[in-house]
């Protein structure tokens, strides 16, 4: 797959740009006493047009929240800190609504998203006249989805159906930014590659995309820089090659055991899981699962830095080691 | 023991296609089976109707060469690809797993799941979270055959490659018999001993 180099607008202001961003759930502790749950702390990311940014990292690490920031669809119970900005704007409540369908579009995780009492066709073609658009016909077909989907309601789906639905559904509003929160689970290598196909084409017409995804080998052949997410922070930003290169080339230890736990490269996790929202250690978030933690990583959180074209948050991430 | 589909066909109503038409597809204890085909083929369809949540028109499912059992639990576990889809949004996760027996610690502990969760409801877990806890319905069940219906494309690397240490261990200890279906070749590569297309499990169409 080609990248191409070129950037649209002013290449120094990025499409998007998230400062410092904490999302927080109220919850009940016990029937009175109210408590606020820190979900995603001191988020920082660019994203310019053109590029693609894959986010990949632990599940319920808080990625799919940071869609719902984005985009401004958080639960009741949620409330977001820091500063969110779109082409330089700072996104609050009223210009989310305003550029949500129009310029920036959701592909959501869920296929539950889809109305279960409309069909497929008229889903995607939306308000869009005349119906059915010619648009959506073509875009179903490069899709490879079957002539007669556009007359199926979503129970009629298999989960890759429904999913490219969803997709059709993003790429139809025509948006500067696509939020693509896991959009190709269910779907056939092929299909996958036809989707992706669709968005690194997107990018290199001056728009962007943010992909948030599990499946790394994607990110690695269709992503510019993959940002990796663990206890709702970015641990790494790493260009996406650096994933296909290995070990050796990744920053943070747990992008480097990611790579590992790969089915191609060993399958072997690390122990342990993910800490908690409610429970985060006192330093850096990785510290009780790292095998080179010192006393100094459970003291202090590091913070983000750059290193070798891209940036970590880790004391001890160092220089690519001499062969 | 074996678990078989004999030339079975389904649709889903009179007027709509055939999903699956005369398939035969069979997997014996303890063996782990891949299946791929591209989305939108039957293979789902194919696992709901081998766990017994549909019945074939034609044809029939077979379960060491009798019929799946119509009460009771099923020996033929499916964990779905939608988990959000496949626990009930109004009862705590406690619920979920204390409808298939008892609650083993062990287990909930080699599968990541913390003992704060068990006090939530279903939307307020991302859907890795629930998936472990859909895992472990299954397991807890005794079941003897499992059929994981792209049980891990909705975890990350790590978590994917734990649960299916699991999944895998409790298999070799239990005998289990595995379908396992995903998109992934390389994840079908390291996991079953055979890999079969949809297409070459259908006898000629008449």
């Amino acid at each position: 797959m080609e990248k191409k180099e070129y950037r649209r607008g002013d290449p120094n202001v990025p499409l998007l740009a998230v400062n410092g961003l904490s999302v927080s759930f109220q919850m009940y502790d016990n029937t009175f006493e109210q408590r606020a749950l820190q979900v995603i702390s001191e988020l920082h990311l660019q994203v310019h047009a053109g590029e693609i940014v894959a986010i990949a990292g632990a599940s319920g690490s808080g990625k799919s929240l940071l869609a719902a920031a984005i985009l401004g669809i958080l639960p009741d119970n949620a409330t977001a800190a820091g500063e969110l900005r779109y082409k330089g704007q700072l996104l609050v409540p009223k210009l989310q609504k305003q550029l949500s369908g129009t310029e920036i579009a959701l592909v959501p995780q869920s296929v539950d998203f889809l109305d279960p009492l409309m069909r497929a066709g008229a889903q995607a073609d939306g308000h869009r006249k005349p119906r059915p658009t010619k648009e959506r016909r073509r875009l179903f077909q490069r899709l490879d989805l079957p002539k007669d989907t556009e007359k199926c309601y979503p129970y009629q789906l298999s989960g890759g159906m429904a999913r490219r639905v969803l997709v059709s559904t993003a790429l139809l509003a025509d948006a500067q930014l696509i939020i693509a929160d896991e959009p190709t689970p269910g779907m056939s290598l092929e299909q996958a590659l036809a989707a992706l196909k669709m968005f690194r084409q997107m990018a290199d017409d001056g728009r962007a995309v943010v992909l948030i995804t599990h499946d790394i080998d994607l990110a690695v052949s269709f992503a510019d820089r993959i940002a990796v997410f663990y206890a709702g922070t970015i641990v790494e930003i790493a260009n996406a090659q650096d994933f296909g290169e290995g070990p050796d080339a990744l920053r943070h230890p747990y992008s480097k055991a990611l790579w590992r736990a790969l089915p191609q490269n060993g399958f072997e996790p690390i122990a342990g899981s993910q800490p908690y929202a409610g429970r985060l250690p006192k330093g850096c978030l990785f510290a009780p699962r790292c095998s080179r933690s010192t006393p100094q990583c459970a003291q202090k959180a590091p913070s983000m830095r750059a290193l070798r074209g891209g940036e970590v948050r880790c004391f001890y991430a160092h220089g690519r080691p001499k062969e | 023991m074996w678990l078989e589909a004999k030339n079975i066909s389904f649709r889903y109503g009179r007027n709509q296609p055939w999903i699956v038409r005369h398939l035969d597809f069979r997997v014996e204890q303890g063996a782990c089976v891949g299946l791929s085909a591209p989305s939108g083929t039957g293979k789902s369809t194919l696992a709901m109707l081998l766990a017994g949540y549909l019945t074939p028109e034609e044809g029939e499912i077979l379960l060491d060469k009798k019929p799946l059992p119509r009460k009771g639990f099923c020996p033929v576990q499916l964990i779905y690809q939608h988990p959000e889809q496949a626990v009930n949004p109004r009862w705590r996760m406690h619920r979920v797993l204390e409808e298939s027996g008892l609650i083993s610690e062990e287990l909930l502990a080699a599968l990541g799941i913390e003992q704060a969760w068990l006090e939530r409801f279903p939307r307020e877990l991302s859907g890795g979270e629930l998936q472990r806890f859909c895992v472990a319905r299954a397991l807890m069940s005794n079941a003897l055959f499992l059929i994981c219906d792209e049980m891990s494309t909705m975890l990350d690397v790590i978590t994917q490659a734990q649960i299916w240490n699991v999944v895998c261990g409790e298999a070799a200890k239990r005998n289990m018999g595995m379908v396992v279906i995903t998109h992934n070749h390389h994840l079908a590569n390291r996991l079953c001993s055979s890999v079969y297309d949809l297409k070459d499990c259908c006898s000629a169409r008449p």
